[in-house]
């Protein structure tokens, strides 16, 4: 970054004298670079024109509608279950800094099992649910009053994917919340008791809106990944973007096709959610962690280091207009 | 006499094998100020949060208002309180941070009003109307919408002795109010507690401010080694302390 903001200005002398400067080449870093080019030009060309590749085919396949279907259901699978996953993990984090012990162990127990376990287990599981329990039922005890359902029909490969994402992501991160409730100042806990909130109320009014903020940030790093973790819904036919393509690609053997169609697709996806996560970033980020910092060392520090940021990023886009000049 | 409003006998408190309050005596009645000095580590912030039960009481008694502190007498033995009794007590009693604690994603109205509208269940409205009346109490009337960190550490102090009093406390609890703050700034928030001192609210001030505790204190007491070894009317402490600890500490912070 500073190697290169240049200075242009000459060098004043005690004397009133102006000596310009003269650039210097680094000759070193010429000839990395254009190695580095030569690789990824190589890499490039043996993709882009290997003649097995129709790519044709590829922008055929592009916008057909079984794809572009899959992707609707790629996004969805992604929101809710990323929701799922934000909401029990909020759940378990409270559980397991609860009072009560019998909530911690079930917390933990319950991150111990769904980290523990291979997620495209847990899709299997899920979606031959109808072995275990043919029959879903919910009924008051003892008395006849109740619904059933039939496990097949509810168990639906969109829901056994829901449940084995969602509950997979809330055990990872109730981690991630735990953290973030811890890092919310003391002081501001026993501010809200010594202001009359139970410890229930001040969970909930003081400490988890300034913990979300947090969190906030990793979030944005759950969602992308389950983005392309949905493709492991292939193994119950989810009617996924990567299930419809390979799906298509067992008919008509496009296989590579076909995965750079998925491949694309994924990649705009991760772009525009990569987008709005850096726009989450900054709304949130660094300014949420000073907000619940105690004032004093922390704080100026972490004001300090905004403001050098802030210079380094105003000296890059100083260096930047200056190349496209 | 009146009966006074806080009341220990012999109160014992250890941190694992740290026993910081060792048979701690003490009296506050109602209206009067009562200041706490002693050096660091002498167990004067621990003694003051026992008060409103941030901290629990190993040994000893305890009473706020004639009551036990976190429990509740039931036929021949004490029954220990539950989350919500622990929240009603602290109701009552306001309390003053060190380091401020204002809530950090709430601006100073909302810091005032969120216990005016979660525990007193006054309406949104009526709250902001109070929260507002109390900032205007303290000066910062003009700085209602501001987060905590956009004030100076006056001004926060200053909000949050208003969060305080906006609950109709009986007493007050104040854990070195001034001890963070940046010189020019401690007199501002002096000035309100002498005008709270001078509405007769009764207080605990646990404070390194010794013309404080002159000009507004009834009684000092000077905490050592988690016991009081000296206490009386604040004029009389100063000038004559008997034991060579108190003065000793005296001599260094006058």
């Amino acid at each position: 970054m500073t190697a290169s903001h240049r200075r242009t200005a000459p060098i004043l002398g005690a004397d009133g004298s102006e000596t310009p400067i003269t650039p210097r080449w680094h000759l070193g870093r010429w000839i990395v670079g254009t190695l580095a080019v030569l690789v990824v030009v190589w890499l490039a060309t043996a993709i882009i024109f290997n003649e097995n590749i129709r790519w044709n085919r590829v922008f055929d396949y592009l916008f057909s509608p079984r794809i572009l279907d899959g992707v609707v259901v790629t996004i969805w699978m992604s929101v809710l279950a990323t929701v799922i996953g934000l909401s029990l993990g909020v759940v378990l984090a409270v559980m397991k800094l609860a009072k009560n012990p019998v909530l911690q162990w079930i917390a933990a127990g319950y991150i111990w099992f769904f980290r523990g376990t291979p997620v495209l287990v847990q899709l299997i599981f899920w979606y031959n649910l109808a072995f275990l329990f043919p029959y879903l039922t919910l009924q008051v005890p003892f008395t006849q009053i109740g619904v059933q359902w039939d496990t097949n029909q509810v168990m639906t490969s969109f829901m056994a994917a829901l449940l084995g994402l969602g509950l997979n992501l809330a055990a990872y991160f109730a981690e991630t919340v735990r953290a973030g409730i811890q890092a919310v100042d003391r002081g501001q806990t026993e501010a809200a008791l010594a202001g009359g909130m139970t410890h229930m109320q001040t969970m909930r009014i003081i400490v988890l809106p300034q913990a979300l903020r947090i969190i906030i940030p990793p979030t944005g790093n759950e969602f992308i990944s389950m983005l392309k973790t949905t493709s492991l819904v292939v193994v119950v036919a989810g009617s996924d973007l990567m299930t419809n393509a390979s799906q298509i690609y067992k008919q008509n053997n496009l296989i590579i096709e076909l995965l750079i169609v998925a491949s694309l697709w994924y990649m705009l996806l991760t772009a525009v959610a990569t987008y709005f996560q850096s726009k989450l970033e900054r709304r949130f980020g660094s300014d949420a962690v000073r907000l619940v910092r105690g004032p004093g060392f922390v704080q100026k520090f972490l004001r300090n280091g905004q403001q050098a940021q802030t210079a380094t990023e105003s000296i890059a886009t100083n260096s930047e207009k200056a190349t496209t000049r | 006499m009146t009966d006074p409003l806080v009341r220990a006998i012999a109160v014992t408190k250890s941190f694992g094998h740290n026993k910081v309050l060792n048979g701690v005596d003490f009296e506050v009645r109602p209206g009067e100020v009562s200041c706490i000095i002693g050096p660091s580590g002498s167990g004067k912030s621990t003694f003051l949060r026992c008060i409103n039960a941030l901290e629990t009481v190993d040994g000893g008694g305890l009473e706020v208002a004639g009551a036990q502190v976190g429990y509740t007498l039931e036929g021949e033995s004490y029954r220990p309180w539950r989350d919500r009794d622990f929240a009603k007590f602290r109701a009552g009693i306001g309390m003053v941070f060190q380091r401020f604690n204002l809530y950090a994603h709430l601006d100073a109205a909302e810091n005032v009003a969120t216990s005016l509208i979660n525990v007193a269940r006054m309406d949104k409205a009526a709250a902001r109307r109070r929260a507002m009346e109390e900032l205007d109490r303290v000066g910062l009337a003009d700085h209602a919408t501001k987060r905590p960190h956009q004030l100076s550490g006056g001004q926060q102090q200053r909000v949050a002795i208003a969060r305080a009093l906006a609950m109709d406390p009986t007493l007050m609890l104040f854990d070195e109010p001034t001890s963070a703050l940046d010189p020019e700034l401690v007199e501002e928030v002096l000035e309100s507690m002498k005008a709270l001192a001078l509405g007769g609210m009764t207080m605990v001030v646990v404070t390194h401010e010794i013309g404080f505790a002159r000009e507004v204190g009834d009684t000092l007491s000077f905490f050592d080694a988690g016991t009081i070894i000296e206490s009386g009317p604040p004029a009389s402490v100063l000038s004559d302390a008997s034991s060579p600890r108190t003065r000793a500490f005296l001599d260094k912070v006058l």
